[in-house]
């Protein structure tokens, strides 16, 4: 039988709260540069503008139907290659999360757009407002509410790839966890710990989307 | 009636969606100050006609004319620019029949809307423009009432109030009360006809045959895109000349207007 030993786990908790930070950070930057990808990579797909749609559509399929790990190494290796530019690692982290969250927001997006009844642009075009305006105050304002669940399914899916980024070395909860399993011989434990960081974080959340699309649904 | 110039003048409008010819050569006119009922049986291109009169449905050929605005459409001409369609829609009233409320604003933010946002009215004048149309409508005691508290009379008159808050130059009304209860129906047709009183020049689809013998001063029947018939309300609806009218009518009881 295994002797559990947690409390050796102590001698790491700088190096582990330090992984944690940056992976909440990470998850931060990712998700706010995800939406505004997706807003735009959704505004793109509703254009009247076939090149806009193609564009965003192709955007959209190329990161929804290749794995998020192959993005990561093809962002660090193969990009700076092609561009004939540098990038940190943490830069191509951020750049391929955000776009591969981008790509699933903004499906988020369109449909929540798509869903509001046509008759409120009707409504809204009558009284003189142009496309635009009436986006801006009749339709968004409306979208996001039923939008607000998914969003944060999808970010909570976000915060969990951000594990991914320590094939490149980036610092975070998880590649601390890997130093420290190494470093104390003590794998399980380790591992555990951060098992379990996790879903204290996402535990909550779940919980809190769960009441927003049951509110959603009587109302 | 007055003797100025028409209102509203419809000139050889022509529509199709696809392969199917809605309005097939559409003329008439509306005086200022005149009450037009369009009826005629589903799918005449009832609708489609209000809505090209504020061009919510672009033509595809013809002309129209609201108040000092023309639009001509036509294959070698270009069609209007969004803010030139913007800037005419916010002078021609609508109401729909399903309300179209916007549901996450009160009834007071439904109505400053479109003075706040198109109108560009500070804020202040705004209100006071929106609660003097709560007024006439009657439900300026509703104004902090989120739509969805509100029975399906109430909310066709906040749209009504909503419309008239742009101070339009006409009113066209889609079918207004079709989606209400029966006993509901009453409150919206006596608020519109308290605006043809107040002179508002309109153009009314309704499958209420005695309101419109009662409050508009011209029918024009409809049938299949085309305008079967035309005349002065109740002549027309008492003693109609074509055969197509006479075969609409007999599905209506020409009962009193609902009080
Ligand atoms: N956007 C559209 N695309 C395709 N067909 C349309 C569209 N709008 C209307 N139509 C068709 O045009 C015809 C006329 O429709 P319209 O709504 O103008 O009739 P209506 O007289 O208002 O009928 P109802 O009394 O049922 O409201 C119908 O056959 C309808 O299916
Ligand atoms: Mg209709």
């Amino acid at each position: 039988m295994y002797e559990w030993d947690f409390s050796i786990l102590l001698n790491y908790r700088w190096l582990l709260l330090q992984g944690m930070g940056i992976t909440i950070a990470f998850t931060a930057a990712i998700v706010i540069g995800g939406m505004a990808i997706g807003l735009l990579a959704a505004i793109c797909l509703l254009s009247r503008f076939k090149i806009l749609r193609a564009l965003s559509l192709g955007f959209i399929e190329a990161f929804r139907c290749t794995p998020i790990l192959v993005q990561l190494i093809w962002f660090y290796y193969a990009l700076p290659i092609l561009m004939g530019i540098s990038m940190t690692p943490t830069m191509a982290s951020l750049l391929a999360l955000s776009c591969y969250g981008g790509a699933f927001y903004a499906e988020i997006i369109r449909g929540g757009i798509v869903s509001i009844d046509a008759g409120q642009s009707e409504a809204g075009a009558a009284l003189g407002m142009t496309p635009g305006l009436a986006m801006r105050r009749i339709i968004l304002p409306q979208a996001l509410r039923r939008m607000v669940p998914p969003l944060m399914n999808q970010s909570i899916l976000q915060f969990k790839n951000t594990s991914l980024v320590s094939v490149l070395a980036v610092p975070d909860l998880v590649y601390q966890g890997q130093m420290v399993a190494h470093d104390s011989f003590r794998p399980l434990e380790t591992y555990t710990a951060i098992a379990v960081a996790y879903f204290a974080i996402l535990f909550p959340l779940t919980v809190f989307v769960r009441n927003r699309e049951r509110k959603l649904r009587t109302s | 009636m007055t003797t100025s110039a028409p209102m509203i003048e419809v000139n050889a409008l022509r529509k199709s969606f696809g392969a199917l010819q809605v309005l097939k050569d559409i003329n008439f006119k509306v005086e200022t100050g005149g009450v037009v009922a369009l009826l005629g049986p589903s799918g005449s291109g009832k609708s489609t006609l209000l809505r090209c009169i504020n061009l919510l449905v672009v033509p595809d050929d013809g002309a129209i004319r609201v108040g000092t605005t023309t639009f001509a459409f036509g294959p070698t001409r270009k069609p209007p620019r969004t803010r030139e369609l913007a800037a005419f829609r916010s002078r021609t009233g609508m109401v729909f029949q399903n309300f179209n409320l916007f549901p996450h604003m009160s009834v007071l933010q439904n109505v400053m809307e479109a003075p706040v946002y198109v109108r560009k009215l500070p804020r202040k004048d705004a209100q006071d423009l929106a609660m003097a149309q709560l007024e006439k409508v009657g439900l300026s005691d509703r104004a902090h009432q989120m739509p969805e508290t509100l029975s399906g009379g109430q909310k066709q008159r906040v749209a009504i109030a909503r419309a008239l808050a742009m101070e339009p130059e006409v009113m066209l009304f889609d079918e207004a009360t079709s989606a209400l209860d029966p006993e509901l129906v009453s409150e919206v047709l006596l608020t519109i006809q308290q605006l043809a009183a107040d002179g508002m020049t309109m153009v009314i689809v309704t499958h209420e045959i005695a309101f419109a013998r009662e409050v508009a001063d011209r029918v024009v029947f409809m049938r299949d895109g085309v305008v079967v018939e035309e005349g002065p309300a109740r002549q027309t609806i008492d003693e109609p000349r074509m055969e197509a009218t006479r075969t609409f009518l007999s599905h209506f009881h020409k009962g009193q207007m609902p009080r």
